[in-house]
């Protein structure tokens, strides 16, 4: 979700196979750089292998380049990692959030399992409990929230919407920048 | 990777690694998340001093609308512009790969681009995928032989006509072009019509929606009118569903100070020319 001056990020921290758990502390959410963040919510496998690509391109990028990636380049390059696997894809729908290192804008983004991005103003929201998400977001969000507000939306419209989906949930984790 | 000696640099192309796994799992049953779907209602046509696009703004995912407002009138070259309908991701992809190949193009050739080398070049890619890539497009432009609007099937079949609708609203929007559509029609007129069809599909076809995006291309510049009309306007809020601070309950909180360097502001005179 995107506020003022500042994005937040959030996910549950079930893994489990079809209906049995089999963790209740599973990282979804990974930290790329000081101020970007991605989620990767899908299957297990393919987020632990899309996270390893996603870090090995942005190490060589920044190694090149010699500064930090935008938020907006790096949501390309996840594109671009995705659609390499257009014909055989990964199944992760990943989740952006981050500012930019220079001017501090806020940025978020959303991809399918295909790298079709999507660029909104208010939010983004991500897997199995999808729908539940976008119906909490579109009656909590607001524009122009404070860190503190926009973490007590966040978090309530993560924990309404999985209590509500049977393989969502056991808690929170929620990243705001 | 591999192997861990042998650092593997990705080359660029697709990768086929993943299919034969995901054939597996779809034997079992794995239910696929879906890819994002442009049902869309586009539309171009000619009138008396170009060529005019018309786009929806709705983006779905099965049943639900995973983007409102998203845009569907992509640039290929500054005198041509294209509408897509399909996958969104193939569109997006498809578009801007045609787009850099148009541009080495006429770095190459020195001359404007045109709509004609366009087309030719998508449906020879479109039909070396043997219509897998999802995209329907109609490309609009104008170039040293006057305004062309064609329309590009996933396949590679193209139509090159007066006026072309494609999407799933295509239907409701060919209504209307087929009744309004006359040659040599005005600017004003030729905007009116364009909004009618695209929102004869948006109010017609479950899977278009939201706002209309026009696209006018003359001779002397492109002009990208986004939203032209906002056919569909979001619903007052009525009440504020703020939580009071504090009210999450939380097993712990980490605040991590990440260090700024230093910031420098240089002021960079202007230099003038060394014509020497």
């Amino acid at each position: 979700m995107k506020g003022k001056g500042c994005v937040a990020i959030a996910s549950d921290r079930r893994f489990g196979v079809q209906t049995s758990t089999l963790a209740m502390d599973f990282q979804r959410i990974f930290e790329m750089g000081p101020h970007l963040y991605v989620g990767l919510p899908g299957l297990a496998t393919d987020t632990l292998t899309v996270h390893e690509r996603l870090r090995f391109r942005l190490n060589l990028y920044e190694l090149r380049e010699s500064r930090k990636i935008k938020p907006q380049t790096f949501s390309a390059m996840v594109s671009n990692l995705l659609y390499e696997r257009r014909f055989g894809p990964y199944f992760v729908e990943p989740v952006i959030a981050g500012l930019d290192p220079v001017t501090w804008e806020p940025f978020i983004s959303a991809m399918d399992l295909i790298g079709c991005p999507n660029v909104p103003e208010d939010f983004v929201v991500a897997g199995t409990c999808a729908e539940q998400l976008f119906g909490m977001c579109e009656a909590l969000w607001e524009p122009n929230l404070e860190p503190d507000s926009l973490f007590e939306t966040i978090s309530q419209a993560l924990m309404n919407a999985f209590d509500r989906d049977a393989i969502s949930g056991w808690g929170g984790i929620v990243h705001v920048m | 990777m591999a192997s861990t000696k042998v650092v593997n640099i990705p080359k660029g192309g697709f990768s086929f690694e993943n299919c034969q796994r995901n054939n597996f799992m779809a034997k079992q049953g794995f239910p696929a998340p879906k890819a994002v779907k442009t049902g869309t209602t586009i539309a171009g046509f000619i009138f008396k001093d170009g060529v005019i696009l018309g786009a929806d703004t709705r983006a779905t995912e099965g049943n639900i609308v995973a983007d409102k407002n998203c845009f569907k009138l992509h640039y290929m070259a500054p005198n041509i512009y294209c509408a897509g309908a399909g996958t969104a991701a193939d569109l997006e992809m498809t578009t801007l790969q045609m787009s850099s190949q148009l541009e080495l193009h006429r770095l190459n050739t020195g001359r404007q681009v045109k709509v004609a080398t366009a087309t030719r070049l998508l449906k020879q890619m479109l039909f070396r995928y043997q219509g897998h890539i999802g995209a329907a497009l109609v490309l609009g432009g104008i170039d040293s032989s006057g305004p062309h609007v064609c329309c590009i099937y996933p396949h590679g079949s193209t139509d090159s006509l007066p006026f072309v609708a494609m999407g799933s609203g295509s239907l409701a929007a060919m209504a209307f072009l087929e009744s309004g559509w006359k040659p040599d029609m005005e600017l004003a007129e030729a905007k009116v019509l364009m909004r009618n069809a695209i929102c004869g599909g948006i109010f017609n076809d479950l899977m278009s929606g939201s706002h209309v995006d026009l696209c006018i291309i003359t001779r002397e510049k492109a002009e990208m009118i986004r939203p032209f009309e906002v056919a569909n306007v979001k619903g007052e809020r009525q009440g504020s569903y703020r939580y009071p601070l504090g009210c999450t309950a939380t097993l712990s909180t980490r605040v991590i100070p990440i260090e700024i360097e230093s910031t420098v502001v240089r002021p960079v005179a202007e230099e003038s020319m060394d014509t020497a």
